[in-house]
């Protein structure tokens, strides 16, 4: 029987009903009376001097408040990356300058030059036409192994060269793995591309910067996943606006998949020319803006090398990577190839010996950052697609392979720094095989055939570092900034509860599933409990909501904090019930002292404590709430096995997908059917990724996807229903749900899952194509197969 | 500039517009209805879509100019006379048909056009026709389960979980 109310039911989404009426508050449905528009003049080329950037005429058009360039914000600092890499050599990585406006040069196409304020969006637009722009293009950097050759045109003119580092990881057991793979029975090696993305969610970036004279405070409104960060990043290190003089506010935000999650120019420009023009001053994001200055995804290029021995055992892997930075550091960018790759190599087999190198690259293109998964998509896809290769090399079933080397005890150090404390592969990998049907697979192959279609399977498995992250690691790794999370629980007087989270949804339903864990604490209706979110004026403190985090991290917080309210709530029983506190039971919203049948119900202890009449004042404050911040002992491991089944035109090589299985163990769920959400949405995204999208830039760093015309998002008919099941649940065993995060599951198990099937497909009819990189599209796949 | 008039969400309203102001803007800017949603700017992601004299359009490609003496339905104009979810709107709820809301309402409004013509789709005629409707949350499972429950058709049948 499925449980309908608190941890565990699938509970109907309270957000919903906005959304759904058109009542939802996006920060583009906020306007602020006397508010002002900003359009950005944008760099057409991808790299130039600019020798002058002439606003005269400009600053005449009808309504035109002022003009800003990069000189008004040359005494301003630029905006930080928060993590520092220290590369093989001990040497700290290459940091470069990035201006809120571009000052001197411009580095990418979107580079955003001059910010023009004017009294509508469409004059500003309009006056930005009038810019005269004196540059002297240069030549671009664009392919990440040019870039770094003697020689190469500098992105960056006071850096050494392009290479932001050089990463070994880990670096002491190079040799050993060097050898191990020169001993080894048999090696496979892979060369493989991991597709530039973008994150595209619907709704563009926003921001709006108000300023109050009266008091000297600044609020920005802006589409972040985190607020706190960015109240952090820009108030620090930016603007030098301290805490208290400084708001940010994320209200509904439209999605984020990690590109909202960085501090942008656009939200610093806002923010200071509110004050600057003594007017709010709004800024919307066309698409095609967002296309050119939102953070891209993903865009390595890898070697990777499997040994095995005689009996199949894996003994090492070895992988060289480049990953591209863009033009400059995006928030987290370099710690997404480093950090949250290189520990995820071991994957779910037990290979003793591994090592990473990672060089990451500075070119003329957008800055490259998070997008869901962040490094675990590419460790995944490199490692799984080597495995199927040497599956095939082999002659072996890929799934006996796999199962062969499987991790089978916990918890278990990986020869790549982690210790996953829990998982059960074997069990995640029965219960795939059984939902995905795998064993009729042979009938169904037959049935295509008999189409004229090619049928392939394609199985993989994951495993993830999630609920990111323990501070002091984090630290000792070169985070600039704690990754703890925070929660107050604000019990009312009539027993109705507000908590303040440090966490923030944008589509991942927290203000249906965080007041069912309050719920199940206290044992009153879930519609007592709402939480309050995205307003840095509000919530205590929070890292926000990125890296499937939220549950683990900020839900810890917010149980922590709610134990505390018990406690006292307890003490406050025991004195309106004349017992020691240590009797007190409390169960479905009443204190109970144990054995007997005296009891007094939740709303009548909170009452007390707000109106201590009979209240021990003495030993106690009244009123009821409290804060826990919350700092992980370890991340959590979410890991699972995923099927995919592909038809294959060879006439035209097109790929339809036939069928997608998942079998995920996310250790235990508060929302069942939020959590099936995260895992199609996800993918939703690995199926774009494997066989739709590509960001394409040309030789001159020209942004050739630069639309919806040009970038091929997913569409309803380009995929299936997906079958999928998380009853393989193996709790986490460090946190006090023993929850392990769910948001980047999909999307970082499906891309192999695709490539695999594809390439089972080609080579069930004859075609023995070794590798098409992504995205597989007909065009990609009709040529491998007539090449 | 030019004056127009129509009827939204049954009421009589008027505003003076730019010949180059989109209806979007329009609904968004001038009525307060922001619901609408603008997703992009090539008439790609449908989060603009609303009914235009019972037709689904999207709204950032059509004038306000061009919109004079229409009628004109929104997402806000979608609920229950009681202001209850309506068939379509509580089929999204029951079956987490959505999840950052952004692209919701053009999926609503394309959904009851799709419905109004085609009472019974299949699950093949509802993902062509959400051909004009971006979603990057939900993958479009639970979408088109929605649609396809909100046609009162035997969902499991049709619908893998």
């Amino acid at each position: 029987m499925p449980k309908d109310h608190g941890i565990g039911a699938s509970s109907k989404r309270r957000e919903d009903v906005r959304f759904l009426t058109g009542k939802g508050n996006y920060t583009d449905d906020i306007n602020i009376y006397g508010q002002a528009y900003v359009y950005f003049l944008r760099s057409d080329v991808a790299h130039a001097i600019l020798n002058k950037v002439d606003t005269a005429a400009a600053s005449e058009m009808p309504g035109v408040v002022q003009i800003f360039t990069g000189a008004d914000f040359a005494v301003i600092g630029g905006l930080p990356c928060g993590w520092q890499i220290t590369d093989r050599f001990g040497q700290v990585m290459q940091e470069p300058k990035h201006p809120v406006l571009a000052h001197g040069k411009v580095r990418h196409v979107g580079d955003p030059i001059a910010a023009v304020v004017a009294d509508t969006y469409a004059q500003a637009r309009d006056a930005a036409e009038a810019i005269v722009l004196d540059l002297t293009e240069l030549p671009a950097v664009v392919n990440m192994k040019d870039a770094v050759k003697e020689g190469a045109p500098k992105v960056h003119d006071d850096l050494t060269s392009n290479l932001c580092y050089d990463w070994g990881f880990v670096e002491d057991n190079k040799a050993a793995v060097d050898a191990a793979i020169k001993s080894a029975a048999h090696v496979t090696t892979l060369e493989l591309v991991n597709n530039r993305l973008i994150a595209n969610p619907m709704e563009p970036r926003v921001a709006v910067g108000d300023y109050s004279a009266a008091n000297g405070e600044h609020t920005l409104y802006t589409t972040s996943q985190n607020p706190h960060v960015i109240r952090l990043l820009m108030g620090a290190f930016v603007l030098g606006i301290p805490e208290h003089k400084l708001r940010v506010v994320a209200p509904d935000v439209g999605g984020g998949f990690g590109t909202k999650i960085f501090h942008y120019a656009e939200e610093a420009f806002c923010t200071f020319a509110a004050k600057a023009v003594g007017r709010p001053v709004k800024w919307t994001a066309s698409r095609s803006e967002a296309f050119m200055s939102d953070a891209h995804g993903r865009d390595h290029v890898t070697k990777i090398e499997l040994a095995l021995d005689k009996d199949n055992n894996f003994t090492a892997v070895r992988t060289e990577t480049y990953a591209n930075m863009g033009a400059y550091l995006s928030t987290f960018a370099p710690s997404v190839p480093t950090w949250l790759h290189g520990t995820l190599m071991a994957g779910n087999y037990k290979t003793p010996l591994v090592y990473v190198n990672v060089k990451a690259v500075f070119t003329n293109t957008v800055p490259v950052d998070a997008y869901r998964g962040a490094g675990r998509p590419e460790a995944t896809y490199q490692l799984e697609r080597v495995i199927d290769m040497a599956a095939r090399e082999l002659g072996v079933d890929p799934i006996a392979l796999r199962r062969q080397n499987f991790i089978t005890e916990f918890p278990y150090a990986t020869p790549v720094a982690v210790e996953y404390d829990t998982g059960d592969y074997v069990a995640t990998m029965d219960k795939l095989e059984e939902i995905g049907d795998l064993a009729g697979f042979a009938a169904r192959r037959k049935a295509s055939e008999a189409k004229g279609l090619l049928r392939g399977l394609g199985v993989n498995c994951y495993i993830e570092a999630c609920g990111i992250a323990p501070s002091n690691l984090v630290g000792q790794l070169g985070a600039r900034a704690g990754l703890y999370d925070a929660a107050t629980v604000r019990v009312n007087a009539t027993g109705s509860i507000s908590v303040m989270v440090g966490a923030h949804s944008h589509g991942q339903g927290h203000e249906t599933s965080f007041p069912q864990v309050i719920a199940s604490m206290i044992g009153i209706p879930e519609d007592q409990i709402d939480i309050v979110h995205g307003d840095s004026s509000k919530i205590p403190f929070g890292m926000g909501t990125y890296g499937s985090r939220s549950i683990a991290v900020c839900g810890s917080a917010m149980v922590r904090a709610a134990e505390k309210v018990i406690r006292k709530a307890k003490k406050i029983a025991a004195h309106l019930l004349e017992a020691s506190d240590a009797d007190i039971e409390l169960k479905d919203g009443k204190f109970t002292v144990a054995g007997t049948d005296k009891s007094v119900d939740w709303a009548g202890v909170t009452l007390a404590a707000y109106v201590p009449h009979n209240y021990p004042l003495a030993d106690m404050e009244p009123g009821l709430e409290e804060t826990a911040f919350y700092d992980p002992a370890n991340f959590t491991y979410p890991s699972g096995a995923y099927a995919c089944e592909v038809e294959v035109d060879p006439d035209t090589g097109k790929v339809t997908i036939e069928r997608f299985s998942a079998a995920d163990d996310f250790g235990n769920i508060i929302n069942p059917m939020i959590v099936s959400g995260q895992v199609h949405g996800g993918i939703g995204q690995g199926i774009g990724q494997a066989l739709l999208e590509a960001c394409v830039y040309d030789e001159n760093g020209q942004l050739q996807s630069a639309s919806y015309m040009d970038y091929a998002m997913p569409r309803a008919d380009d995929v299936p229903f997906y079958t999928v099941d998380h009853s393989c649940a193996t709790p986490c065993t460090h946190n006090p749900l023993g929850v392990k995060g769910c948001g980047e599951a999909g999307a970082i198990g499906s891309p192999p899952a695709v490539v695999n099937a594809v390439i089972d497909a080609l080579h069930s009819g004859g075609r023995k194509i070794a590798h098409i990189d992504m995205p597989l599209s007909p065009a990609r796949v009709w040529a491998a197969m007539n090449q | 500039m030019t004056q127009v008039r129509m009827t939204v969400n049954g009421k009589a309203v008027s505003g003076t517009v730019e010949g180059r102001t989109l209806l979007a803007e329009f609904l968004r800017t001038d009525l307060h209805l922001t619901g609408t949603h603008i997703g992009c700017d090539t008439s790609q992601c449908g989060a603009c879509v609303v009914h235009v004299d019972g037709k689904a359009v999207k709204s950032c490609s059509m004038f306000a100019a061009e919109a004079d003496g229409a009628e004109i339905r929104t997402i806000e104009g979608m609920a229950n006379k009681d202001g209850s979810l309506s068939v379509i709107q509580q089929a999204f709820q029951d079956h987490h048909g959505l999840q950052c809301g952004f692209c919701t309402p053009g999926m609503v409004m394309s959904a009851a056009a799709l419905l109004k013509d085609n009472p019974k789709p299949t699950e093949h005629e509802v993902r062509t026709y959400l051909e004009g409707n971006i979603c990057r949350c939900t993958g479009y499972h639970n979408i088109v389960k929605a649609i396809l429950a909100a046609s009162g058709q035997d969902l499991p049948a049709m619908a893998a979980e």
